[in-house]
């Protein structure tokens, strides 16, 4: 798998697809996309890093630990639900916030955050799996 | 792909949202479930910091037994409660709902989670910590939590699949032969079971066209009667009778229990087969009363099975934790009894059966890994003995968790196992009294055997009469001593609650027997779900 195109191209590709990914993670609330394909697409795009430059290279790109990633986006996916705690609402519900930002209004919300959840422990726990299996295939 | 203006996409919901405020106290219904899955996230990030897991997970399971009790205390003061989460209002939302059941089983799974978790505390080297065995345990326990508080069908096949991979995960810590055999045994079964679960709730979904539980009551007595739900209740029973480890579709449990750190096993025995209970008691009793009628007489007949071959299983074992294995199976049998019978009397000494169980079974697990300590680590009955010279406290606790397990005064098992002979005869149905009897002698005499083995004998086998020789652990003798007492603490705590619940048992009765009542007359149930939120 190392030949010097795919070692070549495949920092562009990764750094493409992690971008295409948080693209799908935004759009999912309204359009097809969302946190789980999002994640998803994340994490092959680390797995094609660690194919064609080593998984050591990924772990040191990524800093922290996989496993650490979809553990914050456990604590962010149950955050989106204990804000509804000061809200007085039930667990899970939708808040919503609209400040401007840089001139036009976005639309901040706990789906949102639960979404950022979902996609940090798919990417996590994927990245995790991938990266382990491309370890023992003689890395 | 324009974003669409919120204001333009805005819809009315205000009809299908829960419109009162909702007071704070309503969160213990989700806090049980929240506090586990929290501290796991956190444990998982801080999982090079080994020395904080510990703490970590004993301070979370601390908590949520506190939460627990008091979700036990306002469900037993003010009847079921619910929250209907993301406000939307039920069957559409997910309503989760502690009724006197489910606040039941939840608080002794906390018991046994904490009690476990404290037994645990050296159980693990660093390099085991930092494989993240505490935030599975933590998030194990959050999905035992939500399966028991959950009142929708497909969200407790959630929980059931967050439960399981946790199980999984700690299964299969060590990564040895022994234990991958066993996990690959256990996941392939328990997967089967899930599917099957997931099926029959689709097809559930299907003639109904709600998964909501206090819907599908009215839904399945208003259903017409070319509806195939006895169908369905067969595959829900077949489902989580697997999981629960009934007859003959246990093979997954003995195999697979005795790999891991008695830890583990303890943690399974007190919690996973019970949650198989738990659904089943909620499913055939509460939703599908009339087509779990239709196959009553087959409920019955294995349970009894169960119960037997299980307690015959115990004693052709001469490995410990095998035969706590078949002893578990002995008694999830008693608590199908509950099941097949689904009268009042039955039900209730299914319910007190099953917390008995739970504290008996993990209990007997935990004093196994002290009594192993105790010689050269091994299980095997052939090589245990002299441990009543060893230690006499170690001795008097294993037979009141012995007597307790076999079902004699004045511990926790009596007193269930005297209502289900009792209800059974009501019942008309001498089988399983003499079934539930003829268990009781059998148990005895396979805790007997471990008994003489373990504790009366002077030595491992070959040891002449009147000698003594305990193979000790390599080392320091003082200092295994001092452990070996340490570990009896959350023991000791287990068998208190044994024998409180032996000598004093009408408060757990008198609660058991509302649960068995709410689950036969669900209307305080239904009303909780679809009265209180409008």
């Amino acid at each position: 798998m190392r030949t010097l195109i795919f070692r070549t191209v495949a920092p562009y590709i990764a750094s493409l697809m992690l971008l295409f990914s948080i693209f799908v993670l935004l759009r999912g609330h309204n359009d097809p996309g969302g946190g789980f394909i999002g994640g998803l697409i994340g994490a092959s795009g680390l797995a094609i890093y660690g194919l064609a430059c080593g998984v050591a290279t990924v772990r040191r790109a990524i800093r922290v630990h996989p496993m650490s990633i979809a553990g914050i986006g456990l604590i962010l996916a149950a955050l989106a639900g204990i804000l509804s705690l000061p809200a007085g609402v039930p667990f899970m519900t939708g808040l919503w916030v609209y400040p401007t930002i840089l001139g036009s209004e976005a639309a901040l919300s706990t789906p949102m955050l639960f979404d950022i959840g979902v996609y940090c422990v798919v990417m996590g726990a994927i990245t995790s799996i991938a990266l382990c299996l491309e370890e023992y295939d003689g890395d | 792909m324009a974003t669409p203006d919120h204001a333009a996409t805005a819809v009315d919901l205000t009809a299908a949202l829960v419109a009162a405020p909702i007071p704070a106290a309503d969160w213990l219904v989700i806090l049980p479930v929240l506090i586990p899955m929290v501290a796991g996230a956190i444990g998982l990030v801080t999982r090079w910091r080994s020395g904080l897991q510990w703490h970590l997970a004993l301070g979370a399971l601390s908590l949520t037994l506190v939460v627990d009790v008091m979700l036990l205390i306002r469900v037993a003061t003010e009847g079921p409660i619910v929250m209907a989460m993301g406000r939307w209002l039920p069957p559409f939302g997910i309503s989760f709902t502690a009724d006197a059941l489910g606040a039941t089983f939840a608080v002794t799974a906390a018991v046994v989670a904490l009690v476990a978790t404290f037994y645990a505390r050296d159980s693990f080297n660093v390099s085991e910590r930092r494989y993240g065995i505490f935030p599975f345990l933590l998030l194990l326990m959050a999905g035992v939590s939500g399966a028991f508080l959950t009142g929708d069908l497909f969200n407790l096949y959630v929980w059931f699949e967050v439960l399981l991979i946790s199980s999984f995960g700690m299964l299969v810590m060590g990564s040895e032969k022994a234990q991958i055999d066993g996990t690959i045994k256990y996941a392939f079964l328990n997967l089967v079971a899930t599917t099957l679960f997931l099926i029959a709730i689709g097809l559930l979904y299907g003639v109904l066209g709600t998964l909501n539980m206090a819907d599908i009551v009215g839904a399945a007595q208003r259903a017409p009667s070319s509806a195939p739900l006895i169908a369905i209740a067969c595959l829900f029973f077949f489902a989580f009778a697997m999981k629960a480890g009934a007859f003959p579709v246990n093979a997954w449990l003995p195999a697979s229990y005795h790999t891991p750190r008695i830890v583990v096993s303890a943690l399974f025995a007190g919690l996973l087969t019970k949650v198989g209970v738990y659904a089943l008691l909620r499913v055939l009793v509460m939703l599908l009363p009339r087509q779990a009628d239709a196959f009553s007489g087959l409920v019955a007949v294995i349970a009894a099975l169960t119960m037997v071959l299980g307690a015959l299983g115990a004693l052709a074992q001469s490995d410990f934790r095998r035969m706590l294995g078949y002893l578990i199976i002995s008694g999830i049998g008693s608590m199908l009894v509950g099941v097949a019978l689904a009268t009042e009397a039955a039900l209730t000494g299914a319910i007190v059966y099953a917390v008995h169980s739970m504290l008996t079974m993990t209990a007997l697990y935990l004093i196994a890994g002290v009594m192993a300590a105790r010689v050269d680590g091994s299980f095997d009955l052939r090589r245990l003995g002299g441990l009543y010279g060893a230690s006499p406290l170690l001795a008097g606790l294993f037979l009141v968790l012995g007597l307790s397990v076999a079902g004699l005064p004045p511990f926790s098992g009596f007193w269930p196992k005297l209502v289900l002979v009792d209800a059974s005869l009501a019942a008309g149905s001498r089988m399983l009294a003499f079934a539930i009897l003829a268990t009781g002698f059998l148990t005895t005499l396979a805790v007997g055997r471990v008994w003489l083995y373990a504790f009366w004998r002077g030595g491992p086998e070959g040891t002449a009469d009147g000698t003594r020789t305990v193979l000790g652990p390599a080392g320091d003798t003082a200092a295994a001593d001092r452990r070996g007492t340490a570990l009896l603490l959350p023991v000791l705590v287990l068998a208190a609650a044994i024998v409180g619940l032996g000598l004093w048992p009408a408060p757990l009765y008198d609660f058991a027997g509302v649960a068995a009542r709410g689950l036969i007359d669900p209307t305080a149930y239904i009303g909780a779900v679809f009265g209180g939120l409008q």
